[in-house]
């Protein structure tokens, strides 16, 4: 391509940093110092070179972390390596919330105010922090169990989450101190007897292939091996698993979907767990990485796709060096790459890191932030089992989603199918946050009710107002709800849904039109802006907000209308779901109370 | 894309080709600098200047050596396959690399990659063209596409791209010195009465002189007076001082033009002409054989006519009457004179948004492409002939002297001499630079911006430094669009190619000096 | 190809299996409001002022980008199809300035009742928008409806960009990209409420990798981007669309044979487009075509003696 670039050199740092994450160049013609005498008779910028552009986001990611910002040269430099144009560079950049173009300190504190950590601190710490530029507001970190949270970005060191947290942990940590590693309790759930997907959680040594192979690990995917793919996807299809994501579509019918399409084909494990109130994934990936990995091998060999990522938050850093720590000790076995255990078939893992985006969790906006493009939903159809990832037909599955499989292979499908209800089979995480006792994961069947789901929680701490489903894009229920079954079918004959199994509980001291706010804001930020229901509706609910929150009395009628547009017209979930929380919040009468 | 910066010099063109390669199609590119359009290649061969026969030939012997060409399509459609196969013996892999300077295996890539593509076109410019040895070169290359069959089929072929917007018109029409309009010779008897009919008029029935041959006429003494339209000779000839010193010596000078060109300065009579694509109808025939309209937009300025009207009023003085005649009326009188012409009424051109010749008649819907004939059974007409060709190097040799190969393009956003895109303000506008290489910058201890004086065994001029990282040590680059700032045709050389009359404008061998302060 | 049936608003109509909702509309006679479509770009689908209700799907689908399959039924003028069209409306209408938008956007604007008082007070005057970070964003009083209001950007002598017309529809990235240019000077930055067009690091368009084809310019539905010429008229209130003629010819350049529309105003050339469907240029010229005319209207000194010249002499000279 003829692009144009600027006369900005890199940083020797810089440079380093970049030939870290994608390689050194073949030529000046990519970046390289010194040219050679072929450089002079011969330049390859065609087709191979443009396909390295995949490599966009780990490139920014990486002078992000080491170098703090990007900066022109830097950026000069990744476009070269990469035969991308700046301009769509910049583009990208951009996107994220954790990149930043701009110079900036080399610590960062993003502070939690999201719904679960505003009122246990986050929004205290941040007025403590409020002359200070290296230290932002941040959406919800995934750490509300043990709010408020803090995610550090520091140059040339590992990111680091701090939670609980406190002014004085974040002012240490911001001057460079590190925290005694210290992991609570990863599910306070004391009954194990139902459990299938937290099995190992907290009782398998996460570090330790041995340790899981110790604990049956593999035998699933050894089993899965001597079934066959046509097999394994009929067990899947039996067992009636349906996505854990949010979406709830079943597994085994998007399985054989793909896997009837021409390959290549690919597998991505969305591991880009955002959704305010949600924090289970993490949990799953930082207590069994190993058991993701065989649950993506199982999925891979099925849908025969050679090729699978993990699209992980980047706000997890430890459940990132964890996966990663498990995909290098399963490539060395043999568990992973050219010759998966002897089979003689192929199957690798890639870990790509988000870069603060909500988005991208949607599955079409993933594949445009893995193929190096803004994190823009697509318009479906075509739906990703036919064109997905790269124009492939793909796969896409939460990690909890894929932990059920390595159980329905070794238990068969019909007898996964005995738990829970027809139409909701197996168990289902929940993230308990909020006015609870003892907040945490928890693993119950299908069609527990909430009550017995707060009971197990040990209770509300006080009287419950109202309790969030689903995260940002589910809706509150009152207390009235207590006795609703969680399943996929009740919730929806009752107007609400599961979601990502948030179950976040509020009682006469929060401040619902400030959660509320905080809603419709984190819509706003996250919103990609591409369509312009959600980029525009998206600014009128939280003004229409604010107005009322200044006395104005709420525009019940507008309101309607922009959550009518925003659900009916955007292009994703995203917008579709934008309103529903803040509608929910109003048919309650959530926000005349206070 | 062989000698052709399409992407600067034809960008709309380029769009085209970028639609292929966005749809999977591979492009090598070759060209001695890595230019715009060399960057979007797949690869790029950075060939030495005026090697093009050296490359095309040793392409050719892989290409046999392998056993791709295509044997039943030569048996069938081509003529002098054994002397040929012959003729590229010597043109190794090894010789090839040290003639062009492209390493042999690259060489032997494209060969293979462009033999068993199942489409292939060869697109080239002026860097074949503006050569001593042009048809040669042209030769080379339609060698290549005989040897695979990327000739006469849909989406192979063999595509010169012209550089103006009516050059192909001009040829249609019959402004070359052998042709009477529709490419009918004008040696031919019976094309020459048709037309001596229609105009009741005797035709001169021997070819004419082309431009070099006319300068080479004029410094001898044998022609007198010169009546230029359009063209700014005393600018864009190579060699330019010597070019206006003939001038200078004709009787007679008449120009018609739009500007008053330099060369317009130095006539005896001056006809300002109006501009032909906005301010008077007509037609022009595109790059791809494509008639299509030209309308008037504007009211000529002043008293600039049409080149109609000039030339009926030229004739009204000379004793005949012809009117003014409108443009369409002159367009079905060519129509009825040239067949390949016949089937293109204004209305159909208006309606079809243009129409490709060859075009016979009202039904004919014009042909995409040309040279289908060799695909049939048996091919019709005469079968092509392979050429033999010889390389030969640019006239002008370096030496210790004279060390840099100075070689000349466009810049995307200037035409030519630059009396026309000199007209508006482009924020890209670089001005009439010398390029070099980084290396060479750093060597010669000029920086950029700084002024050189560029020297040739024929003149010499001073321009800024531009450093270029196209360009690699040994080679460096001017435009010709600022001949009133660096007047490039000073340095480069009139030696010309036979048989079309084109001058080695590529191939100039300079020295390069910090100009003194 | 086969055709397929489906049925928009109760008429049926038979198109061919590549066509979209809208082209089937269109065969009918039936066109619906676009803004971020056209003919010779990939639809992006973002604007959803295409919307229409299709049985058996949960929510409204583009259109413009939506395969017509056998047996749809389709309705375009639905209850909700009206209001989400009123509504996308309404939101481009609240927070960008569409005064010289196209007399169509502004008949949708009637059409569909858009009313833009309900948002409140609009905010004017605003900063530059280029340096907001994603993810964060002022709070908003709730007093005044936030808009894309900012400066206009003018930096050269050939182009303006006047970003408080912009309604994200993503056509100049389309033509300045892979749809024609292939150039990649400005893409899409930052996110949401905030995303706007941009050069890398905001650089200024002589600096960045902009060759003025003026593709950008001839895809923008809102005046966003202009051409000096027409912008400088506009500002001295003489620009007269109604009293320019418009002339097809052919490019004097290159052998290319890019056919030119030539807007003439008073003897004067105002501005260069492209037909868009004419199958060399699909539309898209390069500089020389597009700005390369000043030849045949030197305006000197002795010469620039209208109102409307001394305007052009003055836009020319950056």
């Amino acid at each position: 391509m003829d692009l144009k670039f600027h006369d900005v050199e890199p940083t020797p740092a810089e440079r380093t940093a970049v030939d870290d994450a994608v390689g050194a160049p073949d030529s000046t013609w990519e970046g390289a110092e010194e040219r050679s005498a072929d450089d002079l008779r011969i330049a390859r910028g065609g087709h191979a070179a443009r396909a390295q552009r995949h490599l966009l986001l780990p490139a920014l990611a990486a002078v992000q972390s080491e170098i703090g910002w990007i900066s022109p040269g830097a950026l000069d430099y990744i476009c070269r390596r990469l035969q991308v144009p700046p301009a769509d560079a910049y583009g990208v950049a951009t996107f994220y919330a954790l990149l930043s173009v701009e110079e900036r300190p080399g610590c960062v504190a993003h502070v939690c105010d999201d719904i679960a950590c505003r009122d246990s601190g986050g929004t205290a710490i941040l007025e403590a922090f409020a002359d200070r530029d290296d230290v932002v507001p941040s959406p919800c970190l995934g750490q509300c169990d043990r709010a408020p949270a803090a995610f550090i970005q520091r140059a040339g060191s590992p990111d680091l989450t701090l939670a609980p947290t406190a002014v004085s942990e974040i002012t240490a940590a911001l001057e460079g101190a590190v925290p005694e590693a210290e992991l609570p309790n990863p599910t306070p759930q004391s009954d194990r007897s139902g459990m299938r997907v937290l099995e190992r959680v907290g009782v398998v040594d996460p570090s330790s292939l041995e340790a899981f192979q110790a604990s049956g690990g593999f035998s699933a995917l050894e089993k899965s091996v001597e079934m066959g793919a046509a097999a394994v996807i009929a067990e899947v299809k039996a067992s009636n698993l349906r996505g854990r994501g949010g979406a709830a579509f079943p597994t085994g019918v998007k399985w054989e979907g793909a896997a009837r399409e021409d390959g290549p084909r690919y597998l991505i494990c969305n591991a880009d767990e955002s959704e305010p109130g949600t924090f289970k994934d993490r949990v799953l990936m930082e207590g069994d990485p190993f058991g993701l990995i065989e649950s993506m091998v199982i999925a891979g060999l099925a849908i025969g796709a050679e090729h699978g990522y993990i699209y992980v938050r980047g706000e997890y850093p430890v459940a990132t060096s964890r996966l990663r720590s498990a995909i290098d000790q399963c490539e060395a076995a043999g568990w992973l790459g050219n010759d998966v255990n002897g089979t003689g078939r192929r199957f690798s893992v890639e870990i790509r890191r988000g870069q603060g985006a909500y988005i991208c969790g949607e599955e079409t906006a993933l594949f445009n932030s893995i193929e190096g493009y803004r994190g823009e939903p697509r318009q479906k159809p075509p739906f990703p089992t036919q064109s997905g990832l790269f124009g492939k037909p793909t796969v896409v599955n939460n990690v909890e989603t894929l932990l059920n499989i390595p159980g329905i292979v070794l238990g068969g499908g019909e007898a996964f199918a005995e738990i829970g209800t027809k139409d909701s089979t197996g168990t289902r995480l929940f993230c308990l946050s909020g006015s609870v006792a003892v907040p945490g994961v928890y693993e119950v069947p299908f069609g527990t009710t909430l009550r017995a789901l707060l009971d197990m929680a040990g209770g509300a701490i006080s009287d419950i107002k109202a309790i969030l489903l689903g995260g940002a894009a589910g809706s509150f229920v009152g207390p009235d709800a207590l006795d609703l079954a969680l399943t996929f079918e009740d919730t929806r004959s009752a107007g609400v849904s599961l979601g990502s199994g948030v179950v976040m509980v509020f009682n006469e001291t929060t401040s619902f039109v400030g959660t509320t706010r905080r809603i419709a804001e984190f819509f706003r930020d996250e919103s990609c802006g591409q369509c312009v229901p959600c980029r525009v509706g998206t600014v009128r609910q939280e003004e229409l907000l604010a107005r009322h929150l200044n006395g104005a009395d709420l525009d019940r009628s507008l309101l309607d209308d922009i959550a009518a547009v925003m659900a009916d017209a955007s292009i994703c979930g995203l917008g579709h779901t934008a309103a529903t929380a803040v509608r929910s919040a109003v048919d309650l009468g959530l926000l005349e109370a206070t | 894309m062989w000698g052709s910066n399409a992407r600067s010099a034809h960008p709309i063109f380029f769009h085209h080709i970028l639609k292929g390669i966005h749809n999977g199609a591979r492009m090598y590119c070759v060209d001695p600098r890595r230019s715009d359009s060399a960057q979007w290649a797949d690869v790029w061969l950075g060939i030495d200047v005026g090697t093009d026969i050296a490359l095309a030939n040793a392409v050719a012997k892989v290409i046999v050596d392998e056993g791709l060409h295509r044997l039943d399509f030569i048996e069938k459609s081509t003529t002098g396959f054994d002397d040929f196969v012959e003729s590229i013996q010597s043109y190794t892999l090894e010789y090839a690399e040290q003639t062009t300077g492209v390493p042999g295996d690259v060489i032997r890539e494209m060969a293979i990659a462009y033999a068993t593509a199942e489409s292939a076109q060869i697109c080239w410019t002026l860097g074949i063209t503006e050569h001593h040895n042009a048809t040669d070169n042209v030769l080379a290359l339609i060698n290549l596409s005989l040897l695979t069959g990327h000739v006469g089929r849909y989406g192979s072929g063999l595509v010169p791209v012209r550089g103006q917007n009516n050059v192909q018109g001009g040829g249609d029409m019959g402004a070359l010195p052998n042709k009477l309009p529709g490419f009918q010779d004008v040696e031919d008897h019976e094309a020459r009465g048709k037309f001596e009919a229609q105009w009741g008029h005797p035709i001169p029935a021997k070819a004419g002189n082309h431009l070099t041959l006319m300068f080479e006429a004029m410094e001898h003494g044998d022609m007198k007076a010169l009546y230029v339209i359009g063209e700014n000779p005393a600018q864009s000839e190579a060699d330019v001082g010597k070019a206006r010193r003939i001038m200078r010596g004709l009787d007679f000078l008449v120009v018609q033009d739009i500007f008053l060109t330099r060369t317009a300065e130095m006539a005896d009579v001056v006809f300002p002409a109006a501009a032909d694509w906005c301010e008077a109808d007509g037609t022009v025939t595109s790059s791809e054989r494509r008639v299509q309209r030209v309308r008037k937009a504007l009211e000529p300025p002043g008293d600039a006519k049409t080149d109609v009207e000039i030339v009926s009023m030229l004739a009204a003085e000379l004793g005949y009457s012809w009117g003014l005649p409108k443009a369409e009326e002159l367009w079905d009188e060519l129509r009825s004179l040239s067949p390949m012409h016949a089937g293109m009424s204004y209305q159909r051109l208006e309606d079809l948004g243009g129409l490709q010749w060859p075009c016979y008649d009202e039904e004919h819907p014009g042909e995409l492409f040309l040279h289908g004939r060799l695909w049939e059974d048996p091919p019709r007409g005469r079968l092509a002939p392979f050429s033999p060709i010889v390389h030969a190097p640019p006239v002008d040799q370096l030496s210790d002297e004279f060390p840099y190969r100075m070689t000349t393009g466009r810049h995307l956003d200037s035409y030519n001499t630059g009396v026309q895109s000199g007209g508006y303000d482009s924020p890209l506008r670089a001005g009439g630079t010398i390029d070099v290489s980084p290396e060479d910058a750093a060597s010669l201890e000029i920086a950029e911006g700084e002024l050189v004086t560029v020297s040739s065994r024929r003149g010499s001029l001073e321009a800024p430094l531009r450093i270029d990282e196209a360009l690699r040590p040994g080679l460096v680059f001017m435009t010709l669009h600022f001949p009133d700032e660096a007047d490039v045709n000073q340095l480069t050389i009139e030696a010309w190619d036979p048989q079309s009359g084109t001058a080695e404008f590529k191939a100039t061998a300079v020295r390069l000096e910090k100009a003194a302060l | 190809m086969s055709d397929v049936t489906i049925t928009v608003d109760g008429r049926s109509v038979a198109v061919s299996d590549d066509a979209t909702i809208l082209d089937a509309c269109r065969d009918l006679g039936q066109d619906q409001p676009t803004l971020c479509y056209l003919e010779n770009l990939t639809p992006v689908n973002a604007c959803r002022v295409c919307v229409v209700e299709v049985e058996g799907s949960r929510t409204l689908v583009p259109s413009c980008s939506r395969s017509a399959e056998e047996g749809m039924v389709v309705k375009t003028d639905s209850p909700r199809v009206r209001l989400s069209r009123k509504m996308v409306l309404e939101f481009l209408a609240s927070s960008v300035d569409l005064s010289q938008s196209t007399e169509e956007v502004h008949s949708w604007l009637d059409q569909y009742e858009v009313d833009v008082a309900r948002y409140g007070p609009q905010v004017t005057g605003a900063a530059p928008r280029d340096g907001r970070h994603a993810g964060h964003h002022a709070i908003p009083t709730g007093l005044t409806a936030e808009t894309v209001d900012q400066p206009v950007k003018v930096d050269n002598e050939l182009y303006i960009r006047d970003y408080a017309k912009c309604i994200l529809c993503y056509k100049c990235v389309e033509a300045c990209g892979e749809d024609a240019q292939n150039t990649f000077a400005i893409a899409v930055a930052g996110r949401g409420f905030d995303a706007r067009i941009s050069t890398e690091f905001d650089v200024a368009l002589p600096g960045s990798a902009c060759v003025y084809c003026g593709n950008c310019i001839g895809v923008c539905p809102t005046g966003a981007l202009q051409f000096r010429s027409e912008y400088e008229l506009r500002q001295e209130g003489l620009w007269e669309e109604d009293e320019q003629t418009v002339t097809r010819t052919v490019c004097s350049y290159c052998g290319v044979g890019c056919n030119l529309e030539l807007h003439v105003q008073d003897n004067r050339i105002v501005k260069v487009t492209s037909p868009m469907d004419h199958s060399v240029t699909n539309g898209h010229l390069c500089i020389k075509g597009r700005f390369g005319y000043d030849y045949v209207q030197e305006l000197g000194d002795d010469l620039a003696s209208t109102p409307i010249d001394i305007v052009l002499k003055r836009a020319r000279s950056g």
